[in-house]
């Protein structure tokens, strides 16, 4: 696409790093910028962002990778499913190598579990209906972004009157957690490059109580290197103006009331519920859970599922990475013990996770 | 899994597109899309779905603010 190149331009890129600097100069203490979209962290790492800023301006990926943040009972409920004969798990790829308590859906399907890998809900639907002898279980991970997508999988199963669809949600939605981080006297954040295409859906106003509450900049940022700098230029802006407001940078996508229609859907099939996260534990109010009345395609209730006991690796600093404490490079495994192709943790899993980021651009 | 891809509109049959980037083309549900779209339309495309149009006057917008705002002869 013509104008996408153009936000890769070297020479604009340049000249906002030197803007960038210059309005660095001002700052009279360093500022912390958290992205929480595991687009952006990727993004931040392939176009070495990091080394157009000035050491006052650090960056802090947060957590915003699906696969990452899922914790690792869920994982096991997932291998559970693998085990009876009927079933058809079906799954967007990344979390095939996530590692559960003690197997992974990757080491089942190669024991000759029927794992399925799909590139759309739609697709598990589909395999639903073309095996009505079958079970076909999807795991239903990711943010706002997945969560309507998903919503349409059971409207659609509803349709065709599928009784053999199901899915294992573990849904999370993004502003309840940055409200724990910005809260987290720790971390000292400055300002929130929001993430673009969750906000595609629920819309920059989303982030308004954020912004208010805790005095906090949010600027909604496309994926670009171009994006990303003026995302963070326009939050140097505000840190300099004693400002805490909320502004779309990515306006040719993201509008302030996003999209009703994927809202409706989602609202449809889902209600908020509490929800466990991987390193940040249980959050109340931050996941979706599927209505009672549509508790026929819930596998949680509709399957007798025994996830067995839970273990979590005790060397695996996933939890600390994930809320921004601890830099991939300051984690004792990083590109020794784990590696993207022998992964201990869900970040060097996924390729949105940031160690996976950081192992493939980063060193 | 997260990735929401900007692709171009080829042609689109009911709630089904065909779409297009960098020679790859894929199908995709519009079912989630408020707004209507149609052929040589940019949406972006996640999971198969297009969940939000890309707007080209809006892009060409902010491309056209920030070479003013970042000009080169602005800089020191």
């Amino acid at each position: 696409m013509k104008f996408q190149d153009e936000f890769r331009d070297r020479e604009l890129v340049k000249n906002m790093a030197a803007n960038i600097r210059r309005m660095a100069e001002r700052l009279t203490k360093p500022v912390n910028f958290m992205e929480v979209c595991g687009t952006h962290t990727m993004a931040i790492y392939q176009f070495g962002i990091r080394s157009l800023l000035p050491e006052n301006v650090r960056l802090i990926s947060g957590p915003g990778c699906p696969v990452c943040v899922t914790p690792v009972g869920y994982v096991d409920r997932a291998v559970a499913c693998t085990a009876d004969a009927r079933n058809i798990v079906a799954t967007f790829g990344d979390m095939l190598r996530v590692p559960g308590s003690r197997s992974s859906l990757m080491e089942e399907r190669a024991k000759g579990a029927d794992v399925r890998i799909v590139y759309s809900p739609l697709d598990a639907v589909a395999l639903a209906n073309a095996n009505p002898e079958r079970r076909v279980i999807f795991l239903g991970i990711g943010f706002e972004t997945t969560a309507p997508t998903i919503a349409a999988s059971i409207l659609e199963a509803t349709k065709l009157g599928l009784s053999n669809y199901y899915v294992l949600a573990s849904h999370k939605t993004m502003p309840v957690p940055m409200e724990i981080l910005t809260a987290d006297p720790d971390l000292a954040l400055s300002g929130y490059l929001c993430p673009a295409h969750v906000s595609t859906v629920i819309g920059a106003n989303a982030y308004k109580p954020l912004a208010e509450k805790y005095r906090i900049p949010c600027v909604v940022t496309g994926f670009e290197p171009a994006d990303v700098m003026q995302g963070i230029e326009m939050l140097l802006a505000q840190v300099l103006a004693g400002e805490s407001r909320v502004e779309i940078q990515y306006s040719r996508a993201v509008s302030w009331e996003g999209n009703p229609k994927a809202q409706t859907i989602m609202e449809r099939v889902f209600v908020p519920c509490d929800a466990s996260w991987r390193g940040l534990g249980l959050l109340p109010g931050s996941g979706l859970a599927i209505k009672p009345e549509l508790a026929r395609f819930d596998a949680e209730r509709a399957l007798a599922i025994d996830p067995g006991e839970e273990q979590e690796n005790p060397a695996c600093r996933c939890g600390e990475v994930l809320k921004g404490k601890l830099s991939p490079f300051d984690c004792p495994l990083f590109a020794t013990a784990c590696t993207p192709e022998s992964p201990v943790g869900a970040c060097m899993v996924s390729s949105e996770g940031t160690c996976a980021a950081a192992y493939k651009y980063g060193r | 899994m997260c990735l929401g891809v900007p692709m171009k509109i080829l042609s689109r049959d009911g709630d089904t597109i065909v779409a297009e980037v960098d020679g790859v083309q894929k199908e995709a549900s519009v079912m989630l899309l408020g707004e209507e779209v149609g052929i040589g339309d940019y949406v972006i495309v996640h999971a198969g779905f297009a969940i939000s149009r890309l707007d080209e006057e809006y892009a060409q917008e902010t491309l056209r603010m920030m070479k003013e705002v970042f000009a080169p002869e602005d800089m020191r």
